[in-house]
């Protein structure tokens, strides 16, 4: 699975061949450059954060990760193989929810393990694990349309997990709710991810939320969408988003991206 | 006729509740209305002779008629021959605009063979294709059957085609990342969120399906309330033609009845608004 050359081209940063690798990434929509020239290295079990102004590409790169769009130039690079189509190893949580509306929290998380041809017994027991996980034990029978916002993207998450993916992909998941809740499943997010290993994309344009989650910052070109750096975050867990560290990084990110909003032009 | 389709995403009328008129104020409305229609009936007769007192019976010579039949075996003759009808051409209908539907719907080189087609005779109302279908059928069972089918058709396509169409992606994207195939997909993902429209398209059709039996039953039948109610016209039997019309009325109701209750059971997701 890794070759030489991989563990050649990243042994000054990675000491082990990265979990995701995007190379020569680019993608046109017509004549739109929506990306150009992206290289990035995701490492296992790493946490990462996707971070721009909306338009830069963030959703575009993750689809291509997820394998629902293809690059128009270069490839994304799972475990050692080019990715051409989606696959249960590779969950995804998005913003809208997506959520079966006919089928109630339990079986909405149950589908994962459905398709994969566990017995009913089997995906009922998985799904209640994984609801419970996401604090939703007892709203197992409820339909997505009886439940928050909140709470619709914890059943979301949960579908997610019941696959045990190595890889969870996450396009602005908790930029729907309010801020209360949205800080809570943010610590809930980073307890799940201490349970379980994996490698985490989550894109975002809220800076203090990309810092509060990820290991490494990915901050978004504009005009083509690209990346412009990759900042290591490297704050211990818990982090106090009143810390000086945190404040400090902030600002500095906030910088960073109001160059990128900047080059939109006026907004 | 061409029947106005309702929106790509499907009404979402609530079963329950219905226009919110409890059940004790719709009895209340429909006797009011059949005692007023008495009363102008009587009147007519015993008062004013407005109008020749044939042309206006009264509830109580439709309600006799309709003892009449019924006792002469007549009345269940023409139900059964109607209910029949409706059912094979509306069934057939169902059938060909489901599978026809879904194939167009996700399947590129059909939509572009067929679908500027159908668009095309969607346009013409299928009664005008009446008499020719009955030189071609005959005035047999076929002719009414394929008419019903024929014209029943189109909305059960229509709404089977936007409710594939317009499936929301990001479920297709979802099911899709937890290891659906296409298969799957259609199965899974793609009939259950297009199946409010389908249901839709039924009720439609089934409509449709009444709305054109009568017509046709005018032009050739021996049997069916329509022949029933044609065939009172030429004698001035005017009990027999408007008992033929309630019947009909009371039939399709109780169909359009028997499809709300198979959408509450089918659709307890839905409650307030879709998610
Ligand atoms: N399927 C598509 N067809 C054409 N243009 C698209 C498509 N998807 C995204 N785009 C364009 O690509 C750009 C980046 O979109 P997106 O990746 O959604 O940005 P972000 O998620 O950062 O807000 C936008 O200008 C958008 O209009
Ligand atoms: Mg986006």
């Amino acid at each position: 699975m890794e070759t030489s050359r991989d563990a050649h081209a990243l042994a000054h940063q990675e000491p082990a061949a990265p979990k995701i690798r995007i190379t020569g990434v680019s993608k046109a929509y017509g004549v739109n450059t929506v990306l150009k020239n992206v290289d990035l290295s995701l490492a296992e079990n790493s946490f990462t954060c996707l971070l721009g102004p909306s338009g830069c590409g963030k959703s575009t790169l993750l689809s291509m990760i997820g394998g629902f769009a293809r690059p128009s130039k270069g490839s994304v690079i799972v475990d050692g193989s080019v990715i051409s189509e989606p696959s249960a190893d590779r969950g995804v949580v998005f913003q809208e929810y997506g959520l079966f509306p006919w089928r109630t929290a339990l079986d909405n998380v149950a589908f994962g393990p459905m398709l994969a041809g566990r017995s009913r017994v089997e995906q009922v027991a998985t799904a209640q694990r994984y609801l419970a996980m996401v604090n939703l034990a007892g709203h197992e029978n409820k339909y997505p349309s009886d439940l928050s916002g909140g709470m619709k993207q914890r059943v979301a998450i949960a579908r997610a997990l019941a696959n045990e993916p190595s890889i969870l992909l996450m396009d602005e998941p908790f930029g729907a709710l309010d801020a209360q809740t949205r800080e809570i499943l943010q610590e809930e997010l980073l307890r799940i991810c201490e349970q379980k290993k994996m490698t985490v994309v989550f894109v975002t344009h809220s800076i203090s939320e990309s810092i509060f989650l990820a290991d490494q910052i990915v901050v978004m070109a504009t005009r083509p969408g690209g990346v412009k750096e990759v900042i290591d975050v490297g704050l211990p867990f818990p982090r106090d988003r009143a810390s000086h560290e945190f404040v400090a990084l902030e600002k500095r990110i906030k910088q960073s991206v109001r160059e990128e909003v900047d080059k939109l032009g006026i907004i | 006729m061409v029947p106005e389709l309702p929106q790509a995403t499907p009404v979402a009328e609530p079963t329950s509740t219905r226009d919110g008129i409890p059940g004790v104020y719709r009895a209340f409305s429909i006797a009011l209305f059949v005692l007023l229609w008495h009363v102008i009936s009587v009147a007519n007769r015993d008062l004013v002779h407005f109008f020749d007192p044939i042309l206006i019976p009264g509830p109580v010579e439709v309600y006799q008629a309709g003892i009449e039949f019924s006792k002469s075996g007549q009345l269940q003759r023409d139900i059964i021959a109607t209910v029949y009808r409706v059912v094979a051409g509306f069934g057939l209908a169902a059938l060909t605009g489901l599978l026809v539907g879904v194939a167009v719907a996700t399947w590129r080189p059909l939509a572009v063979l067929f679908e500027p087609v159908i668009e095309l005779l969607r346009s013409i109302p299928p009664l005008a294709f009446l008499p020719m279908m009955v030189l071609w059928f005959g005035i047999g069972e076929a002719s009414k059957i394929a008419f019903i089918a024929y014209a029943a058709f189109f909305p059960m396509f229509i709404t089977t085609l936007e409710g594939v169409k317009f499936v929301d992606p990001v479920l297709v994207r979802a099911a899709a990342s937890l290891g659906a195939k296409p298969m799957h997909i259609l199965r899974y993902v793609v009939l259950p969120a297009a199946l409010p429209g389908i249901i839709t398209g039924l009720r439609l059709a089934l409509s449709l399906s009444f709305f054109v039996i009568v017509a046709a039953e005018f032009v050739a039948a021996d049997s069916g309330l329509g022949f029933m109610i044609n065939d009172a016209r030429t004698f001035f039997l005017m009990p027999q033609m408007l008992l033929g019309a309630i019947v009909t009325g009371i039939i399709g109701f109780l169909f359009n009845e028997l499809f709300r209750l198979l959408e509450a059971r089918l659709f307890r997701w839905r409650k307030g608004g879709r998610t």
